[in-house]
């Protein structure tokens, strides 16, 4: 039974996909499973087997699971962010929530009625006008015809179309079509809204109304909400509480702000590794970087810099005989706690000719370290051709984390203040 | 009711019988939007609109007079070939599109499915539904022409209850039996619509069998010939076909051809139980998981 302010509740859920093609083989393994659960009273052969979603590397069995145990309450009111790289399993679990497909093993418990947002508009039938789709869409989400009648004014006006009001859809564009759906689905007031990846399109003036809309949904309704989304910005202005999923497990939930940030942190596993034996890197391992070291001006090892300060990141390369290294080139980033690059510097655009390379040794030199006080990830890239995957040699998004030491900047005898954010800082005078 | 009181148990076994008629109750508006959506969007954008309602079967009927009546030479009973035509067309129409119909329901809407949930069952009802109201216009089109050759063409009409119980009992059985008949046609087609579009979600033979499968159906029913037509060893083929008994009781009722065979309209109803239970059975089942596999 449900707890009387629990919206939702995932107990043990687990779902499984079988890989390759639906079609050759299905009917044999229909028949086992028959013959095993129905008539010999045995478990479901296929439920045993399969591993946990791990898309790179290939497994033994046929059977996979998308996700797997995941159990977890949320609270009415509450507004939770999912994230995860793709294939985590994030719209899995909307769709299993939305009833759209039954979960392998476990139950899912909810309260009220659920509208979703998976990609807005589908439901619309190009040739009925705007006014017909939206009592057939609303109707789709268990909202009956008087329900609708109320809030139909309010729905035209969020979704400014009232000179389209009755202009088969067909005829608007996707624009309109994601606002007409995205209104269809905030003013109709589901108890449960389920939003994946909507604010993708639609126009920044959209984007921010979506925002504000969804905010008042659960502040003023107590109506819960599920965002799925690639936007950390937006999870971060609009949930409460997030949720990781990682190869179809819950590998943390908690605040929305927490998760973000171990949502890019390193891993804790690699980052106890030498840098050589990490497996958290992309590339084909031609050229293969085996250390990183940051070095202050006088040679000194460091872990933190202050603002301002001089730099070098000195890489050791391992390099395949027969690669001429005057094709490489290097990529670096300082990406911020969201993922987002602050300042990136490329080897082609400093044209710099990586032929004469000794030891297997290069340094990126920072004369001047001009980013905020915060902590930073070193991003870098390296490949032989900037245009081609496959000439991609080595790349990792987290090498190390760099902390920036707040400092005088501006020798004015101040130092910089400290929660102003992730961004580049430079040498500037008001006058 | 305050729908926050309403709790929701998705759970990884369903038991067999498990049909949600209460949710089928709470999406009724939903059902109207259905049928007013197939009757809006099925004509959009022709010119001549509702009109295909009838040239439909006006032409089929055209045709059919040319190569059955003329060159085949099968008998109508005596009937006058639109007559008889028209009237097993019209039947025949509503058990084919709401069949077709039905047998899409899971490829057709995958994309509304994919999104929301609500009581699947809703969309094949809603189409039986919408394809009524079609078939009661094209039958508007069988009385006008029925009026036609009553008073131009000196046709005496001939309707099988009124001819053989009189005229009081009989009137009353000429307005009950078409009911009856009309909706198991209807309950016919949809169970096994949705039999085949519960198989057909993970097995596409099936889609290949539906376009010419339904064609053949055509000709082992009486449909286009008189079941008397028949030679007598066939005749009894023909009597398996459940549909058989509703088409002569139709034609029975209104023209006079055809036979009245209360025991074989039972074992056509005794059928019609046994398939729709097995097809709600199996479609209800098929919700659950179909879009893993669609």
């Amino acid at each position: 039974m449900l707890d009387k302010n629990i919206a939702i509740e995932f107990n043990n859920v687990g779902k499984q996909y079988r890989l390759g093609l639906v079609g050759t083989g299905t009917l044999k393994h229909d028949l086992n499973r028959w013959w095993q659960t129905t008539i010999l009273g045995k478990e479901d052969p296929y439920l045993k087997i399969g591993e946990v979603n791990d898309r790179s590397t290939k497994g033994n069995s046929d059977y996979v699971w998308a996700l797997k145990d995941i159990s977890f309450k949320i609270e009415q009111g509450d507004v939770v962010g999912i994230i995860g790289k793709n294939g985590a399993g994030k719209s899995t679990l909307l769709k299993l929530l939305s009833h759209i497909t039954a979960p392998s093993t476990g139950t899912i418990a909810y309260r009220g009625r659920i509208a979703s947002l998976l990609e807005v508009g589908t439901g619309f039938h190009p040739e009925m006008t705007a006014r017909q789709n939206i009592y057939m869409n609303s109707s789709i989400m268990g909202m009956t015809k008087h329900e609708i009648d109320i809030k139909l004014d309010e729905i035209v006006d969020f979704a400014g179309i009232e000179r389209y009001l009755d202009t088969p859809v067909k005829r608007f564009s996707s624009g309109m079509t994601v606002r007409l759906g995205f209104a269809v689905a905030a003013f109709l007031e589901p108890e449960i809204l389920v939003v994946d990846e909507v604010l993708a399109v639609g126009d920044a003036e959209f984007q921010k109304k979506a925002i504000g809309k969804m905010k008042d949904v659960s502040s003023s309704g107590g109506r819960t909400v599920l965002f799925v989304s690639h936007n950390m910005t937006a999870v971060k202005q609009l949930c409460k509480s997030g949720i990781i999923l990682e190869n179809g497990q819950i590998s943390y939930s908690g605040t929305s702000e927490n998760a973000i940030e171990k949502y890019f942190a390193f891993d804790p596993n690699e980052m106890a590794k030498p840098f050589c034996k990490r497996t958290d890197r992309y590339g084909n391992g031609k050229i293969r970087v085996n250390n990183i070291i940051l070095r202050n001006i006088n040679g000194k090892e460091m872990t933190e810099a202050f603002v301002g300060q001089y730099l070098r990141i000195e890489f050791h390369i391992d390099v395949e005989e027969g690669i001429d290294l005057s094709n490489m080139v290097v990529i670096c980033a300082f990406l911020d706690m969201f993922g987002r690059s602050s300042v990136t510097w490329g080897s082609d655009e400093i044209a710099h000719d990586f032929g004469g390379i000794k030891d297997g040794v290069f340094s990126l030199v920072i004369p001047s370290l001009t980013l905020r006080p915060n902590t930073y990830n070193l991003k870098f890239v390296i490949s032989l051709n900037t245009t081609k995957l496959k000439d991609l040699c080595d790349a990792m998004n987290g090498a190390l984390q760099l902390t920036i030491l707040n400092d005088d900047f501006f020798s004015k005898g101040i130092n910089l203040h400290a929660n102003r954010g992730y961004s580049a800082i430079m040498p500037a005078n008001f006058e | 009711m305050n729908p926050n009181e309403v709790i929701s148990h998705i759970e990884s076994k369903k038991k067999w019988l498990d049909v949600d008629i209460k949710g089928l109750w709470r999406y009724r508006d939903l059902y109207y939007m259905y049928i007013k959506r197939d009757i809006i969007t099925q004509y959009k954008q022709t010119i001549l609109g509702p009109a295909w309602y009838l040239i439909q079967p006006l032409f089929t009927t055209i045709m059919y007079m040319f190569v059955f009546g003329g060159l085949a030479g099968i008998s109508t009973d005596g009937v006058p070939q639109p007559l008889f035509y028209m009237c097993g067309i019209c039947l025949w129409q509503y058990f084919n599109s709401c069949f077709t119909s039905c047998s899409y329901v899971f490829v057709a809407n995958q994309r509304v499915f994919g999104k929301v949930y609500f009581p699947r069952l809703v969309v094949p009802l809603s189409s039986v539904t919408s394809n009524l109201i079609r078939f009661g216009i094209q039958w508007l089109m069988f009385v006008l022409i029925l009026i036609y050759y009553i008073v131009f063409k000196d046709y005496a009409p001939s309707f099988g209850f009124i001819n053989d119980y009189g005229m009081r009992v009989g009137l009353l059985l000429t307005f009950v039996f078409p009911i009856i008949s009309v909706f198991m046609i209807g309950m016919h087609a949809m169970s096994w619509g949705l039999i085949i579009t519960s198989l057909t979600t993970k097995y596409r033979d099936l889609n290949m069998l539906i376009a010419f499968g339904v064609q053949l159906l055509m000709y082992a029913t009486p449909v286009i010939y008189p079941l008397s037509f028949a030679p007598e060893k066939y005749r009894s083929i023909i009597n398996i076909n459940p549909l058989t008994p509703i088409f002569e009781i139709f034609k029975y009722t209104f023209v006079g051809a055809g036979t009245l065979d209360i025991i074989n309209l039972a074992y056509s109803a005794f059928t019609l139980c046994i398939v729709m239970f097995f097809a709600v059975i199996l479609f209800n089942r098929t919700e659950q998981r179909f879009m893993d596999t669609v």
